[in-house]
């Protein structure tokens, strides 16, 4: 949710937090209490006054606190198109330190997903059926992301520059020992030459410093650019961000629809990096609760998002568009990401979920969904009616 | 061990781990911060939690400025003076002229100390301000306080504001529960300040909450004008259209004091001291924390060769009539003073009245095709 480097918006950067002030626990928790009368996040909905009196004195080892949780949903009361999350974890023991705020805001957030749920990870792609037939006259390119938080360190709301680049450091190891077609590259971001960038910008590669205050609220934009980087394979398929939104991102993609081959590299990769991680005693953070621990509580679960940009101008345009969305579990976004408008038909079409289903089960939703929505477009294009062939909710 | 940074963890690592990458950065602190001040000042933290990384933040998240030499730190309360004096005093004297450890700033707010200042030819001067700053005492600053915290200064502020009388008699606009014609009112006066888009400011952690707990306040004659909780506690403007900065100033002074005395009847003073005179946020502010000025039409002067170094000698510097980020329109020119720290206020407000009427005279030789080499001033 919050993962779109192409997030533009007018006016300011943010402020990040710092609510680590001794001073305030003077002041009794109502005047403490933030002003969430105008504003429309999961945060606000589920934050009340006594909630925030028992939280507000709390604080992990590393010393986050409830104010820097919640930060971020304070400074901005909502977005135009998007129910934003409205905090973030700062570590791995804020889910636990702050799970009176966060489980209902996960619950909320991922389709009624209870505390006591066990959440599933699949990253074996046989599992997955078809998805290397999509009609590339309709799917134009195909891709998968994830990310993923590496244990022993705080998250980027949170940690120093020390932890920052030790992050990196270990990144830079692991992926250098990928080989095969995951052989490839990493490009700090502090000492790119002109060429370089030019290079991932024409790519798509390079993501850039956050402007959205969604992000910049929560403290992620510090110390920019130190121990950024940008690592892909010299095929240009796989793609690792390192200190962006979360310690990594990892990105799968190509063009047309063969969204198999796309997970296919996706799992392999994941797995290689996950195991040189794990071989230098730094596993990613999982539990089998909340899966794959991430910096926002939208990013739990898989932390995937599996889609397709397709061409869809006919079926786009038709009455139960959204609707169909729904039942098939699926999103939509413009093609520039998160926060923009479809372009000439085209749209980026993902999966809805995150948590509570498992890695295979997302993309198969994507690999289905596509290929039906593909198929009514088809039909919608000869003047044929689509009534019959309307899914079931999924 | 004294609560650190924030990140507890952060000291398991060693000083050249954590040190800022600062070999971009063209700033104050970048200038004066090293790996051995890192090192002594990292486990440090004020009775408030202010950490050396909290002061850094913005220097080390903002390299550098097109136009300004910038501070690249802020205070996050009164100790973070003392206790981070260390890197703050070498910043002090860079940027205040040499200022050292153990001068001793005085505080001069009585306007009729002022010569002259009542006749500056308004077919130059358009407009003349004085503004200053003021934190208070017993809450931490901008950058750093909760919201209960800025609450409480709000509340003290509208408490303060609301009796006074007279040519201050006036009404406070709340941020948060301003209506459109509100808005549109003050916004059409100059007087609205808006959430800081300056990274310079929002690095330091001065726009969190916002708009909660800020407000602005101005008399009905809207020559006075209190900014609360924006990036000090308060701001406190004079102004008024053309050139007797004398009215300004001895509006300045007369409204400043008022003020002051009914906070310290509440048992919170305006943070003081001899050495520092009046604590504010940003290093660059204390002293007086006053910049007194005037915009100007300097058309012809503003393009001679000696315009910069007159400034210099005049102890004056210009900024474009948007404010410190713009450049000039139309040749006209905002004119204040240098200084903040080691001169008094009337000393300051002086320099500007005396240096502006002499640029002026300069302006109007130049008019009429004579010469200024004549009238070069020395260094003040």
């Amino acid at each position: 949710m919050l993962n779109s480097p192409q997030i533009r918006q007018q006016g300011s950067t943010m402020p990040f937090g710092n609510t680590h002030n001794q001073m305030k626990m003077k002041y009794t928790s109502e005047q403490e209490y933030p002003d969430l009368s105008k504003h429309n996040n999961h945060m606000a909905k589920i934050l009340t006054p006594a909630m925030y009196e028992r939280l507000r004195s709390k604080q992990t080892p590393s010393g986050f606190t409830l104010d820097d949780v919640i930060q971020t949903g304070v400074d901005n009361p909502g977005h135009p198109f998007i129910m934003t999350v409205g905090c973030v974890a700062g570590d791995e023991e804020t889910y636990e330190v702050f799970k009176e705020l966060l489980d209902p805001v996960i619950e909320d957030r991922h389709g009624g997903y209870k505390p006591s749920d066990k959440h599933k990870t699949d990253l074996n792609p046989s599992n997955l059926k078809g998805g290397d037939d999509l009609d590339s006259n309709y799917v134009l390119s195909s891709r998968v992301r994830t990310g993923r938080s590496v244990r022993g360190f705080c998250l980027p709301p949170h940690c120093s520059r020390g932890e920052r680049r030790a992050v990196e450091k270990l990144s830079i190891e692991a992926l250098a020992s990928l080989s095969g077609d995951l052989k490839g590259k990493y490009y700090a971001l502090k000492n790119m030459t002109e060429a370089e960038q030019q290079q991932l910008i024409d790519d798509h590669f390079l993501f850039d410093k956050p402007v959205s205050p969604l992000l910049l609220a929560s403290g992620m934009g510090r110390d920019w650019p130190d121990a950024r980087g940008i690592w892909h394979n010299d095929n240009k398929t796989f793609l690792v961000w390192v200190n962006e939104e979360d310690h990594l991102r990892v990105i799968s993609m190509q063009k047309g629809g063969n969204m198999k081959e796309v997970f296919d590299r996706f799992c392999t990769g994941l797995t290689k990096i996950e195991t040189l991680f794990k071989e230098r005693s730094h596993a990613f953070m999982w539990n089998e609760h909340l899966g794959y621990v991430l910096t926002c509580p939208s990013n739990l679960g898989t932390g995937l998002r599996a889609g397709v940009h397709v061409k869809l101008p006919n079926m786009s345009k038709h009455a139960k568009f959204e609707e169909v969305l729904k039942k098939l579990r699926l999103q939509k976004r413009g093609t520039g990401g998160v926060d923009t408008a479809a372009v000439g038909g085209v749209f980026d079409i993902s999966n809805a979920d995150r948590l509570g289903f498992s890695e295979v089960e997302l993309v198969q939703m994507v690999v289905d969904g596509v290929k039906l929505l593909v198929e009514m477009e088809k039909k919608l294009e000869k003047g044929q009616s689509i009534d019959d062939i309307m899914p079931a909710q999924k | 061990m004294a609560k650190n940074c924030h990140n507890d963890l952060k000291m398991k690592y060693s000083v050249d781990e954590e040190f800022p990458d600062l070999s971009l950065h063209n700033n104050h602190m970048a200038k004066v911060l090293n790996k051995e001040i890192y090192g002594k000042l990292r486990g440090k933290s004020t009775p408030s939690g202010f950490t050396l990384d909290d002061v850094i933040q913005t220097g080390v998240d903002n390299p550098g400025h097109p136009f300004i030499m910038t501070v690249g730190c802020v205070a996050g309360d009164e100790e973070s003076y003392e206790f981070f004096k260390d890197l703050l005093d070498p910043i002090i004297s860079d940027r205040h002229g040499g200022y050292k450890p153990t001068d001793k700033h005085k505080t001069d707010l009585n306007f009729e100390n002022l010569k002259g200042g009542d006749d500056l030819d308004p077919n130059y001067v358009l407009s003349s301000r004085v503004r200053t700053g003021r934190s208070i005492k017993g809450f931490t600053l901008p950058p750093h306080n909760s919201r209960g915290e800025r609450r409480g200064i709000e509340k003290l502020s509208i408490e303060a504001l609301s009796s006074l009388e007279g040519e201050f008699k006036g009404k406070y606009y709340p941020l948060s529960g301003m209506t459109d014609a509100e808005q549109e009112q003050l916004i059409n006066d100059h007087f609205l300040f808006d959430k800081p888009v300056s990274p310079l400011l929002t690095c330091a952690g001065m726009a969190r909450d916002w708009p909660d707990g800020r407000g602005i306040w101005h008399n009905d004659n809207k020559t006075f004008l209190v900014w609360v909780n924006e990036e000090d506690h308060l701001r406190v403007i004079s102004m008024q259209l053309g050139g007797n900065m004398k009215e300004v100033f001895r509006r300045f002074c007369v409204g400043l004091q008022k003020i002051e005395e009914i906070f310290k009847k509440h048992n919170h003073g305006f943070m003081w001291n001899e050495h520092l005179g009046y604590i504010l946020t940003c290093p660059s502010n204390l002293g007086t924390g006053l910049r007194g000025g005037v915009h100007v039409k300097l058309p012809k002067l503003s393009t001679h060769a000696k315009f910069e170094e007159i400034l210099t000698r005049l102890r004056l510097q210009k900024r474009g009539t948007g404010g410190v980020d713009t450049a000039s329109v139309g040749g006209v020119f905002d004119i204040s003073n240098a200084d903040r720290l080691g001169s008094s206020e009337v000393a300051q407000v002086q320099l500007v009245v005396d240096g502006v009427k002499l640029m002026v005279e300069m302006e109007k030789k130049l008019e009429k095709g004579e010469s200024i080499d004549g009238m070069i001033p020395a260094q003040k």
